[in-house]
């Protein structure tokens, strides 16, 4: 057991002397080919509905696509397209060409907007996704702690992952999708209602992976953010998604009137 | 009165002493009910996962079965396991009708579906959380299963427990199949009746006792279990 977690099980409540996170780099590991990740002609429809109608995105270009637009435009569904947890009702979803497979699910690392914490330690957390994405029993334990170590974690390794704070569970679980070595990174909305402490430590998180190589799409409602973080801003409404255009024409030089009026900040219904 | 304080009196006495016989009836029991409890686990965690997890044509009459069976009378459980095992019946060739065995078989048909059910629903509130995020893991429907019965360990542990609190009190079925026989199929149920139909209740009040014991014990662990995960709040 690690110090801190078994300081906090003799005294429990006690607060432990905060320990500053050494940030390494995130690691990069290989495996099977996802690239590019690529979704065309995508319908979804529930209820007569189309909720995503036409949609077509791909993730190539090494790092952070922004996919911005107005609450039920289809942007969380789209992601989740993209990572082959739905099946589209019209259009096809690619990973390197082919149809996505849970053999290289791995390889596309997915984070929600409310993390799901494994109900073990953080490291054990980690371990897991090291496991199901085939690494050997002996490399895992390393592995984690280097992932954790990555996210300035690895002094939380022992301590259970669901009482952690929202910003420790929201990192931890970056570092967990990041722990196998993906080559696509989707983030839906992975800092909302988080504090600035936890923002600041996330998107330091996102901008060395981006940096590393990986090919990043950022589901954000925050302006701000995107001017951060992104390479590129693909805008999303009605179901349907604009082309990618850099960062600087999408706020400078908005390609639509809805694109136009979100960057304005005026109500885009 | 004198003679209910008086039997009381000697029961104590047969358990502070560690009557040979009511160690033998309090043995077979938990040896009985302890395997059912395994066997019933073995078939019902996995079914009831499972249940929770895959989607298929009759999944709701599955369902409404498993928990219908939760109320299954035990001696019309004890009756189906008679009619199997009698000579007469398809496996009555084994020749294991009162025997121990029969009993087991008799309460893992009663306990097992209470084991399915619990852990169908258990398993299907924390699917609904865990879906997408294992998916996105890669992880197929057996690892599913698998990993959310694990997930579920400490709620499931307690499941067990209330199968064994079953287990443990049921008279009807096994005293169909086992027959109550000294020595041999004599449980604390069946024993309790038998003693106190023969009016000596200086024993029946000692299983009775025990019995009570056990539990009011396997409760009482179950609330500690629950208490200690809420405590922890991670589990």
């Amino acid at each position: 057991m690690h110090w801190q977690g078994f300081c906090a099980w003799v005294l429990p409540g006690v607060p432990m002397p905060d320990v500053a996170p050494r940030i390494t780099e995130p690691e990069k590991f290989d495996g099977p080919e996802v690239l590019p990740v690529s979704g065309r002609e995508l319908v979804v429809e529930r209820d007569g509905r189309k909720l995503v109608d036409g949609a077509a995105l791909t993730i190539d270009q090494p790092g952070v696509t922004a996919l911005m637009g107005p609450n039920g435009a289809g942007k969380s569904l789209l992601l989740r397209l993209l990572a082959g947890l739905i099946a589209p009702d019209h259009g096809t979803v690619t990973w390197a060409g082919t149809a996505p497979d849970r053999l290289r699910a791995s390889r596309v690392g997915l984070v929600f907007h409310r993390p799901v914490m494994l109900r073990r330690t953080a490291l054990a957390n980690v371990a897991f996704a090291l496991k199901v994405s085939g690494v050997a029993r002996v490399e895992r334990h390393d592995r984690a702690l280097a992932a954790l170590a990555s996210g300035g974690l690895e002094h939380l390794a022992a301590s259970p992952a669901r009482v952690l704070s929202g910003g420790e569970q929201q990192r931890l679980s970056l570092v967990r999708a990041l722990a196998p070595g993906p080559q696509a990174l989707l983030l839906d909305e992975p800092t909302a209602n988080l504090d600035p402490g936890s923002t600041l430590a996330i998107e330091d998180l996102i901008v060395r992976s981006a940096e590393a190589g990986m090919r990043i799409l950022l589901v954000t409602h925050d302006p701000a953010q995107a001017q951060r973080l992104a390479d590129r801003i693909a805008f999303m409404h009605d179901g349907q998604v604009e082309a990618p255009v850099s960062a600087d024409s999408f706020f400078n030089e908005p390609a639509s009137a809805k694109a136009s009026a979100f960057v304005a900040g005026r109500l885009v219904l | 009165m004198d003679d209910l304080s008086g039997a009381f009196a000697q029961a104590f006495r047969l358990i502070a002493g560690f009557d040979p016989d009511l160690l033998e009836i309090v043995t077979l029991s938990l040896q009985v009910s302890l395997s059912a409890v395994i066997v019933a686990g073995l078939i019902g965690l996995p079914a009831g996962a499972a249940v929770a997890v895959m989607r298929f044509p009759g999944r709701a009459v599955v369902i409404a079965v498993m928990n219908a069976m939760m109320g299954l009378p035990p001696v019309v459980a004890g009756l189906a396991v008679y009619l199997m095992l009698s000579r007469a019946g398809p496996l009555g060739d084994w020749g294991l009708l009162y025997t121990p065995s029969a009993m087991v078989i008799a309460q893992t048909v009663l306990v097992a579906p209470i084991i399915a059910a619990l852990t169908r629903q258990a398993i299907e509130d924390l699917h609904g959380d865990y879906d997408e995020q294992l998916r996105a893991f890669g992880i197929g429907r057996s690892g599913m299963i698998t990993t959310l019965l694990w997930e579920a360990r400490v709620g499931l542990f307690t499941v067990l427990l209330a199968g064994f609190g079953r287990a443990i009190a049921e008279v009807g079925a096994v005293i169909m199949v086992g027959g109550n026989i000294n020595h041999v199929t004599r449980v604390m149920t069946t024993a309790i009746a038998l003693e106190t139909s023969k009016g000596a209740l200086e024993l029946a009040l000692g299983l009775g006792i025990v019995l009570l014991v056990i539990v009011l014990g396997v409760n009482a662990l179950a609330g500690l279990l629950r208490m200690g995960v809420a405590g922890r709040a991670h589990a």
